[in-house]
């Protein structure tokens, strides 16, 4: 290769960059050729030359001391005396206020918990390949099928003359307790039934009867000891239907 | 970067971000040329890094991070904003192919305050790049990950920006020589 186009490579070459396919070639060209050698050379001091120039400005201890504050772990805030007088009342007034909109807003939680764990339920099971874990249209196979993975028993309801069909079910959980997840469907539209046994968790707070919750319709009640929620997003009245279905087998 | 908690983020932000402090700063005091401008850069740059640190991705370059950040703040700042005219002129401008040799100019003769002046007379596009390269000692990779430009432009730029420093390091030179 001439020295022409071994000096287009020089600057590549002197930053280390260059592959070494070309740096070894190059390295045994240098080997012979001062003119490129010196080349090679004087480009070095001038990398050099300019890495000494460059590193010219110090910071202030002032910007130190700032920017390690600002980016401390642990900031440590000092608050003085004064400061206490005005922030033990403020947060006395705080903890009052907290604990009556606590009181308030408890039961308004876990109903948006609950509901809001049902609706994943829900939604995850038909977003799954797998939405169901036994699949029979016939309840006589569906309710055995629970038998030794749940601690509790229920009956599903004759479908017959109504307009849904039971696709299967899953064993599921909600508050770490097990329960049924059962799946219907109605003019292609999934409805999920839960089961779990009535206990005194944050289920058994929640008020029987129909809500419209995180867009879908909602029913639950209890009834032998067994809560049931009934999910879709199918209308109030289908839901409706539907329970009065589980109702009367259970 | 696994950042399990607030409390282990800042502090992992603070081991990793404090050491690159003086060079930022000199960086953003080239970049602004004024002392408190690359002051207030550099406190923008930590408040902005640490608030987005969370975003931070894993196997990422850091450093490159940290000083995409600055140079952004800059180039956004009132100063900087006056440079971004020439950077997009300077973008489109044709790459150099040919080589040029530094043969005519004898580097050893050049006083450091001399680098100095002509590294402040260059077009902040160049002076970044060769700042990055030769203080920072950073790779081609790593700039162009801070300029968030090809590595390809990183050589072209690199380039043409080391011509220029020459031209006025010659003129410099010649200048001097004849007592002007």
């Amino acid at each position: 290769m001439a020295c022409e186009a071994w000096r287009a490579k020089l600057d590549t070459y002197v930053d280390g960059e260059l592959a070494p396919v070309d740096a070894g070639p190059l390295s045994t060209h240098m080997r012979g050729c001062a003119a490129c050698a010196t080349d090679a050379l004087q480009r070095v001091q001038m990398k050099r030359s300019v890495a000494m120039a460059g590193k010219r400005f110090e910071p202030s201890a002032e910007l130190r001391a700032k920017i390690m504050k600002s980016v401390a772990a642990k900031p440590r805030r000092e608050i003085g005396w004064v400061w206490k007088i005005v922030a033990v009342p403020a947060v006395l007034v705080l903890i009052a206020s907290i604990g009556v909109n606590w009181y308030a807003g408890r039961a308004n939680t876990r109903r948006q918990h609950v509901y809001s764990e049902l609706a994943d339920l829900h939604v995850m099971a038909l977003a799954s390949a797998t939405p169901v874990d036994v699949i029979s249209t016939d309840r006589h196979t569906v309710k055995p099928w629970f038998q030794g993975k749940i601690p509790f028993s229920f009956n599903l309801p004759e479908l017959q003359g109504s307009d849904f069909t039971l696709l299967g079910g899953r064993v599921t959980y909600l508050s770490q307790t097990p329960g049924a997840h059962l799946i219907y469907q109605i003019r292609k539209h999934d409805v999920s039934v839960f089961i779990f046994q009535d206990r005194g968790d944050e289920k058994a707070s929640l008020a029987s009867g129909p809500v419209h919750a995180v867009s879908f319709n909602v029913e639950n009640w209890t009834q032998n000891g067994l809560r049931y929620f009934v999910v879709g997003d199918v209308s109030a009245g289908d839901i409706q239907a539907l329970s009065k279905l589980l109702r009367s087998a259970g | 970067m696994e950042v399990s908690d607030q409390r282990l983020q800042a502090a992992t932000f603070e081991a990793i971000a404090l050491p690159l402090f003086d060079q930022l700063y000199n960086f953003a005091r080239w970049l602004t040329q004024d002392t408190t401008e690359a002051e207030d850069l550099v406190q923008e740059t930590y408040a902005k890094a640490l608030r987005g640190f969370s975003s931070f991705q894993a196997g990422t370059n850091f450093r490159a991070w940290m000083y995409r950040i600055l140079r952004n703040s800059f180039l956004s700042s009132r100063t900087g904003l006056k440079t971004t005219v020439v950077f997009d002129e300077e973008e489109h401008a044709p790459a150099t192919p040919e080589s040029s040799s530094p043969e005519s100019l004898l580097i050893s003769e050049v006083t450091r305050e001399t680098v100095q002046r002509a590294l402040e007379e260059l077009p902040v596009y160049f002076r970044e790049i060769l700042l990055l390269c030769e203080v920072e000692e950073m790779s081609y990779q790593e700039i162009a990950e801070t300029l968030a430009i090809p590595t390809g432009t990183v050589m072209s730029r690199l380039f043409r920006a080391r011509k220029a420093l020459r031209g006025l390091l010659e003129r410099r030179v010649e200048g001097g020589r004849h007592g002007v």
